[in-house]
């Protein structure tokens, strides 16, 4: 790595750069993500994304103020939280879900650990995995896309994995984001869009995304369903929560490894734990879990791959 | 007698051996599903208790250093033993949802943290309230988690529904709700021993 570090005398000039800036530009890159779910969903997920949002920053304050600490609500990471945890979340989910989720992934998630900086494992992910686990009726019903009378229909991973053929989607549809999903997992466009302003601007590093994403395409494609190398990479890529996770949820600062070493063992191993659950486990989508899991690995893979100090062996 | 209640009470407060010691765990989080178990299982370990404490402490002076722990489980044993069956004869609904954690009562670290660190140094009779406090204790404990953890994720209590069209937050009802409760009533009764303090 190059040495990009120049200290040089005084005066100096601040980047203008602040946590809170960069929160606020994370939750502008996931608006047309935002956009696409409603477009396709309908109005019921602008609701959830709403109260999602809404109920995750009075949490913040709320038990900010029970504790008696600094509020924090307009530094952009609860809302921030609240975002993704409504993304996560099918499209048609009766509205005290979202509200319970963002409550719970604020207190649990996050403010239990000591708040921003703290906390062990992504809030948002929590607060989903929280939902999957108490109300899997109401986050396994999804929608059919572009059709606003709210038809039930499984996502193209569950009806994989429950062995049944589903009406063939092109690989454009699924990169549109025409298929049954979460609000913000569906459209891949949108999403690449608002990675692509956060890799441009330098906010978040290409290494977690593309190891996690390039990990995941090739176990799918060797382990594919008419023995090895017959895998349809690109359907496991487009699907699920996949890229949302990659580029907004594992890249999160707090829970994943600092040096750039880490971050490829810590996508090389979402990768490989995203595909074994599509591939051999109980649900038919991983990512959360493996995100999760990852996320409590990295503590342990930061220590093993601490840079090397200048001047030392 | 004040000192032997005071003996009594250091257990359920004081010196919980749940909330404070932080012992037995494993049986606390295993089956405080409902208030049923709950109640079982607390009366259950208090019986071992109890009988484990009197006779450790009665044996204090035959029981050669050394070899100590061992003839403490053979004791212990023996009452979990006379539990088990008399559980299985009288109760046996109990039993199985208890399973393999009746048995398991032997290696229940309060029971062997009360025969080391108290009873093999205390009189018969002391031995005895601190083995009811202990035993009331962690039964009061398993009390409170179960009620919560039985109330949240099946929406009853001891199996009577409270509240009608309740949606259970069934990972309450998950080892992971238990985790979660008994983390967090620590974190309260930390908060509470803080204030008073």
């Amino acid at each position: 790595m190059k040495n990009r570090l120049i200290v040089s005398v005084s005066p100096h000039l601040h980047k203008g750069e602040s946590t809170s800036r960069i929160m606020w530009m994370v939750v502008i890159s996931l608006v047309p993500a935002g956009i696409a779910g409603v477009v396709i969903f309908g109005l019921n997920s602008l609701w959830a994304i709403m109260l999602g949002v809404i109920s995750a920053v009075i949490a913040e304050g709320a038990l900010q103020a029970l504790t008696r600490r600094k509020i924090t609500i307009l530094d952009g990471s609860a809302f921030l939280t609240g975002l993704l945890l409504a993304y996560n979340l099918p499209p048609k989910v009766p509205f005290w879900l979202p509200v319970v989720g963002s409550f719970f992934a604020i207190a649990i998630g996050k403010q239990v650990f000591g708040g921003l900086g703290q906390n062990i494992f992504n809030p948002a992910l929590v607060g989903r995995v929280f939902l999957m686990a108490s109300w899997p009726k109401y986050m396994t019903e999804f929608t059919k896309p572009l059709n606003y009378d709210a038809i039930t229909s499984a996502t193209p991973l569950a009806l994989i994995k429950e062995g049944k053929v589903f009406e063939n989607i092109s690989y454009l549809g699924l990169f549109l984001g025409k298929r049954g999903g979460c609000i913000g997992e569906v459209c891949i466009l949108a999403l690449l869009l608002g990675a692509l302003f956060l890799l441009l601007k330098g906010y978040i590093s290409w290494h977690i995304p593309v190891t996690y994403i390039f990990t995941v395409g090739l176990f799918t494609y060797i382990f594919g369903p008419k023995g090895l190398f017959s895998g349809d990479w690109l359907f496991h890529v487009l699907n699920g929560g996949l890229i949302l996770g990659a580029f907004f949820m594992a890249t999160d600062y707090v829970t994943s490894p600092l040096t750039w070493k880490g971050q490829i063992v810590f996508g090389i191993g979402c990768g490989l734990l995203t595909a074994i659950i599509r591939l051999w486990g109980g649900y038919p989508e991983g990512v959360s879990y493996a995100i999760l899991m990852m996320n409590g690995a990295a503590p342990i893979i930061d220590r093993y791959t601490r840079n090397r100090i200048y001047g030392t062996k | 007698m004040q000192k032997l209640f005071r003996e009594f009470l250091k257990g359920i407060i004081k010196e919980n051996p749940t909330f404070v010691l932080a012992l037995g765990l494993c049986p606390t989080l295993a089956v405080s599903v409902s208030v049923i178990n709950g109640i079982g299982m607390g009366i259950a370990a208090t019986f071992v208790l109890v009988g484990s404490n009197i006779i450790i402490s009665g044996l204090k002076n035959f029981i050669p250093d050394r070899i100590r722990i061992p003839c403490f489980i053979v004791v212990i044993a023996t009452f979990v033993t006379i539990t088990e069956l008399t559980m299985k004869a009288y109760a046996p609904a109990l039993d199985r949802a208890l399973g393999i954690y009746v048995p398991l009562i032997v290696v229940n670290c309060i029971v062997l943290g009360r025969a080391e660190a108290y009873a093999q140094k205390s009189t018969v009779l002391n031995s005895l309230f601190d083995g009811i406090g202990m035993g009331v204790g962690f039964t009061l404990a398993l009390i409170l988690i179960s009620a919560i953890r039985e109330f949240l994720g099946a929406g009853t209590l001891l199996n009577h529904a409270v509240v009608k069209g309740f949606n259970p937050v069934l990972v309450m009802s998950m080892p992971s709700g238990a985790l979660l409760i008994i983390g967090l009533l620590l974190g309260f009764f930390n908060i509470l021993k803080k204030r008073r303090a």
